[in-house]
């Protein structure tokens, strides 16, 4: 057969993309009829919502006022409420002369942040190491004192937001630790290290917290001598790090599942031991690997901290409830949904960012490509 | 063989499961022999192969690799481990780590150079296997056969004196089988200890001293691969050769 020789084409540029707002809009939103009727519905919908919400949440909201006569308005939000309270809502009862170290507290947690989610040149790296090793210390010594010539304050004292936030984070940076040591521990070729891990993480996970947290704060004393003398918010604490390190157990493990066998044989085949394997190759990889389901525990444990309510605390949604039971403030019940819009919105900011910050961290750690 | 051999296989036994995948294996390699192992898929090539450095157990049976005997003892897997170099199919380089990084890592943490030290090192030897002007990229940037040739390099740089390569070429596409071959080539001209399992039965002939045929977990048959390609003995390897070189 005679060979069939077709001519050989020059690249060409792609074909011109049309740009512009309107293109833009038509093939995006009104691309078919159907497309066009779903966009129509959706404005309207976006329409209504946004007017009330703009209606009710600034235009015949009241700002400012002394109690409940101030919002005789029922059809606006009453955020007299919340700026009369906000204090109270941020410090909780801190001892008002010692606020400012609260104050310094979250302006180092600020920086901290600030630390995680901008660049600094050359010195990132150290800046980010110290702060993370050097801002629970400072937390600690700044909030709880008795040292250093700050006054001590019991942590029972805290709350508000002030609970709220060292709980979460108390929470957090526990459990992410613990829970790495169990995921080895639960994945360890020694039988009796991985039973005992797996029945630890499956306890934890299978009873309900509020049973925990009940049990820690009422039982420890009874189990542990001298357990009384363990600050009521430390056993809390512990009992928030005892079950959420088993979540994060699982979320490690999942992502160590993620890397391939072949990562463990090249780095036996070079003579890595296991700890160094894990360090340098394996869980750099797996943790990355976790980030999504990491933030997603990381929200609920936020979340989550509510709970303490059932033990007493007034944290941030405690105190919040313990304000709107003063009779200066009771009143219509828009004042109520006031108060809670205001959590849900202070919750929400919190995790959002949370999230945002996760989504960086998979797209800056990822380098496959 | 007037010297001892650097590999010794003695009547080894393994099973995966029921499976019996190494029935009596018995080997000698001496050193700088260069040994290419083929048969059919599931013949236990690739399994023989990782007993050298334990990535697979023996259950019966002595393997001994430069004098140490294998046992459960980690001193002694660890030892062997640095002294055997193993490339294989899927590459298998640290992806979160530049090629630099994948071939420094080892360097600095088991034999224990200084960072500088081993950075030198690993681009002498990236060098060698033309692919220096990559030293700064992540593996996932690269091409399969760069990949691999990163992952001898990465090898090379332990200074192993054994040198294992698990059909490192079956994951390529065809055109860069041979830019990964022809650094094994120069390996082999270097007086390496090579174990090689492949099918690029050109290779063979050219690098091997020996070929290894097995099939259902034994040695089959062994002989210099001119004798072996052009008069297979057993009627196993007869067929076996028959299908490999219709498709070459």
């Amino acid at each position: 057969m005679e060979p069939i020789l077709k001519p050989f084409k020059e690249q060409q540029a792609p074909p011109l993309q049309s740009s512009g707002f309107v293109v833009w809009l038509r093939s995006n939103f009104f691309s078919t009829w159907i497309n066009s009727l779903m966009t129509i519905g959706l404005l309207w919908v976006i329409y209504q919502i946004g007017s009330f919400v703009i209606n009710w949440g600034f235009i015949d909201a009241v700002w400012f006022g002394e109690s409940a006569k101030a919002c005789p308005n029922v059809h606006g939000a009453c955020w007299a409420f919340v700026t009369d309270r906000w204090r109270l809502f941020v410090y909780g009862l801190y001892p008002s002369e010692l606020r400012w170290r609260v104050d310094v507290f979250y302006g180092l947690g600020a920086l901290t942040i600030a630390a995680f989610v901008f660049s600094f040149g050359p010195i990132t790296k150290r800046l980010r190491l110290t702060m993370f090793i050097g801002f629970p210390i400072a937390a600690y010594i700044l909030l709880v004192g008795g040292m250093v010539g700050l006054k001590y304050v019991t942590p029972e004292d805290f709350g508000g937001l002030l609970l709220t936030v060292v709980i979460a984070a108390v929470g957090i940076f526990a459990s992410i630790p613990l829970g790495l040591i169990l995921m080895l521990g639960r994945t360890s070729e020694l039988k009796v290290i991985s039973k005992v891990c797996a029945y630890y993480i499956e306890f934890w996970r299978g009873v309900p917290h509020i049973a925990v947290i009940v049990m820690f704060v009422a039982l420890l004393p009874i189990f542990i001598p001298d357990g009384n003398k363990i600050d009521i918010v430390v056993r809390a604490l512990i009992a928030f790090a005892a079950f959420n390190s088993a979540y994060m157990a699982e979320v490690f493990r999942g992502g160590l599942q993620s890397i391939p066998a072949g990562q463990f044989e090249a780095s036996k085949a070079i003579g890595l031991s296991y700890w160094k394997m894990m360090g340098y190759i394996i869980l750099p990889q797996a943790i990355r690997n976790s980030v999504p389901a990491l933030v997603n525990t990381c929200i609920s444990i936020f979340k989550e901290t509510t709970i303490v309510l059932l033990i007493g605390f007034s944290d941030f949604l405690g105190i919040i409830q313990l304000s709107l039971e003063d009779p200066k403030w009771l009143g219509p019940p828009h004042i109520f949904s006031s108060a809670y819009v205001f959590a849900a919105l202070i919750y929400f900011s919190f995790t959002f960012g949370m999230s945002k910050y996760s989504l960086r961290l998979e797209n800056r750690t990822n380098v496959d490509h | 063989m007037s010297e001892e051999p650097v590999i010794l296989f003695d009547k080894v036994n393994k099973w995966f499961g029921d499976f019996h995948v190494l029935r009596d294996i018995d080997l000698a390699v001496a050193k700088g022999e260069r040994i290419v192992i083929c048969g059919p898929s599931g013949s236990g090539k690739s399994t023989m192969i990782r007993c050298i450095n334990r990535l697979e157990e023996h259950q019966q049976g002595t393997i001994i690799v430069d004098g140490i005997e294998l046992t459960d003892d980690i001193k002694n897997i660890d030892s062997i481990r640095s002294e055997v170099g193993m490339v294989f199919q899927s590459f298998n380089l640290f992806p979160h780590m530049t090629v630099l990084d994948n071939l420094v890592i080892g360097q600095h943490l088991v034999r224990r150079l200084p960072k500088g030290e081993a950075e030198e090192v690993a681009m002498t030897y990236l060098e060698r296997v033309k692919i220096a002007d990559q030293a700064n990229k992540h593996p996932g940037q690269l091409s399969g056969g760069q990949q691999q040739r990163v992952a001898i390099a990465r090898s090379l740089c332990m200074k192993p004196k054994i040198m294992l390569f698990d059909e490192v070429t079956s994951a390529l596409d065809p055109e860069m089988v041979k830019e990964v071959l022809d650094v094994m080539v120069d390996l082999a001209e270097e007086g390496m200890t090579m174990l090689v399992v492949t099918h690029e039965m050109g290779f063979a002939r050219t690098v091997a001293n020996r070929v290894i045929f097995m099939d259902e977990g034994q040695i089959i048959e062994e002989n210099t691969p001119g004798a072996f390609f052009d008069n297979p003995a057993s009627e196993r390897a007869q067929s076996f050769i028959g299908q490999v070189l219709h498709h070459q």
